[in-house]
């Protein structure tokens, strides 16, 4: 073990602990005053739920070295196993039990992600059965295939620097399917934000974690650590810039809730690739997921006509679509000697096993989100009534208001 | 002839105010004053409870439309209003009619029915 190292992953797994309450206020200022601590709960509930289960069985569905191609065993279940003594074949110089801590944090961000999908009409029941399942059968199986030792995705060369795959698209599409077996909100044509200097500090905090997110997924601070750091940082500058400039020559006016929307874009399309790429690379990357992300949530949503509430599916799934293409055009080993090459440095075969590795988990994800959402549906309804709905989940679900604005 | 100036006072639920502007400007009525009122009646309260402490709370949340009308019949203003804020449930709401004195528009001096016209 090295104390170095050690430091190091354990302020990062505190920078992505943070995005987590920062999803809470990212999409709780989206949403309207009625249904904010509703929104809230969706973020904060993971951290209680997902840690729980992670300690108990998901890390060792997700990593435990003894499993097949698609998921791990029992071998780590209760953190039998995990302790100081560190994993070598995950992270020699750090104890494992920091290393199931990193990864912990991850699980817990994805499943909080997902919630921008389902925003403002979800059952709080059906919600927690939810996550409970979904984190166990479709979280685990997919970081397993993509980090775990033996995963058919990481067998495959499929690259995911610090998940794209597991974290963004998975949440992302799970968010789709769920806005679609839900239906539209009542009133989503005319829905506005209540509350967005909320909304920028939840934004802020995300792009703050999301440096531990991506630096510590190289797990010490080295060479392509460093290249991981600059490309985060102006991927997500690159991708304002995209939204920002889209929108001007769109609607002509360049709006705040557009620029924080432009910096999750660019962080997420950058998460896969960060460190296989160079950084004048990373500002293309960014710069394009910016744009992309726009064009799905103000035109293929409106098209297909689904209810992506806080748009998880535009910038997540969407994004991180991107950003998996992108690392099979952009990657290059003199970044990273342990990468490989994409298209534009002469090699076709890594961009056809992102393509693979994309497609795999929008289908795996997809199918077994749906299965699980309409299984919960036989037993309760996971849509809320119609009352419920239009009184707001906060006083109704949950028996508070964020807003007393009078004092009668 | 004489002008009638009416006054009508909705206080409703807020849920269906964007439907019932549309249908009301498609009769006419293009100005109309919005604002969110507390108000308690038939309907039961609800309980609110912060760290333990129970609070039942019975006043609840509403709007109130204000609209004046001259050429427009008042009736088919409250039709449409019972049309979009009719639920059923106790808590609907009720509307108020005011015969008013005169209407004076502030920026051209206009007094009674061309107040109320966009002429100039």
């Amino acid at each position: 073990m090295q104390m170095g190292d050690s430091v190091f992953m354990f302020i990062a797994t505190l920078l992505v602990w943070l995005m987590t309450p920062g999803i809470a206020l990212f999409y709780g200022g989206m949403v309207k005053s009625k249904n904010v601590l509703s929104t809230a709960m969706h973020s904060y509930m993971p951290i209680a739920i997902v840690s729980i289960l992670w300690v108990l069985i998901g890390y060792s569905l997700s990593f435990s070295t003894g499993g097949n191609a698609f998921i791990g065993n029992f071998d780590w279940v209760g953190l039998k196993g995990v302790s100081f003594e560190p994993n070598a074949e995950y992270s020699a110089t750090i104890p494992h039990n920091m290393f199931m801590m990193f990864q912990m944090t991850f699980a817990v961000l994805t499943v909080a992600i997902i919630s921008g999908g389902f925003a403002e009409r979800m059952r709080f029941s059906a919600f927690i059965v939810f996550i409970v399942i979904w984190s166990l059968l479709a979280y685990a199986p997919v970081a397993h295939w993509v980090w775990g030792v033996g995963g058919w995705l990481r067998e495959l060369g499929a690259l995911d620097f610090a998940g794209g795959n597991v974290v963004h698209i998975s949440s992302g599409v799970t968010g789709l399917v769920l806005a679609i077996l839900l239906g539209k909100r009542k009133d989503s044509e005319s829905s506005s934000p209540h509350n967005l200097p909320l909304t920028f500090l939840g934004a802020t905090l995300i792009w703050f974690g999301w440096y531990g997110f991506n630096v510590g997924s190289a797990l010490t601070i080295n060479d392509v650590a460093m290249t991981v750091f600059v490309n985060t940082a102006i991927a997500a500058s690159a991708g304002i810039l995209g939204w920002m400039l889209i929108e001007y020559f769109v609607n002509k006016k360049p709006t705040m809730l557009g620029g924080l929307s432009g910096a999750i874009s660019g962080l997420v399309a950058i998460t896969p690739a960060c460190g296989f790429v160079t950084p004048a690379s990373s500002i293309i990357i960014g710069l394009v997921g910016g744009i992309v992300c726009f064009w799905g949530v103000t035109y293929l949503k409106k098209k297909l006509g689904y209810d992506d509430a806080l748009d998880a599916f535009g910038l997540h799934g969407i994004g991180g679509t991107w950003g998996g293409i992108a690392t099979g055009l952009f990657a290059t080993t003199s970044v990273n000697s342990a990468g490989a090459d994409g298209l534009f440095y002469g090699d076709f075969s890594l961009l056809w096993k992102q393509v693979v590795a994309i497609v795999a988990t929008y289908i795996f994800i997809a199918i077994i989100t749906y299965v699980i959402a309409k299984a919960i549906n036989v037993f309760v309804p996971i849509r809320v009534d119609e009352e419920q709905e239009s009184l707001g989940l906060d006083i109704t679900l949950h028996g508070e208001k964020a807003y007393h604005e009078t004092n009668f | 002839m004489v002008e009638v100036l009416t006054k009508i006072e909705i206080v409703t639920r807020p849920n269906k105010f964007e439907q019932f502007k549309q249908e009301l400007a498609k009769i006419g009525v293009s100005g109309i004053t919005v604002s969110e009122v507390k108000g308690t009646g038939l309907q039961k309260g609800y309980i609110e409870t912060y760290r333990g402490t129970r609070k039942e709370i019975t006043l609840h949340d509403r709007i109130k439309i204000e609209i004046v009308v001259c050429e427009v019949p008042v009736q088919d203003v409250i039709d449409i209003a019972r049309t979009y804020f009719n639920t059923g449930q106790p808590g609907d709401g009720k509307i108020l009619i005011y015969e008013l004195a005169n209407v004076i528009k502030i920026r051209t001096g206009e007094v009674g029915h061309a107040a109320l016209k966009n002429n100039n």
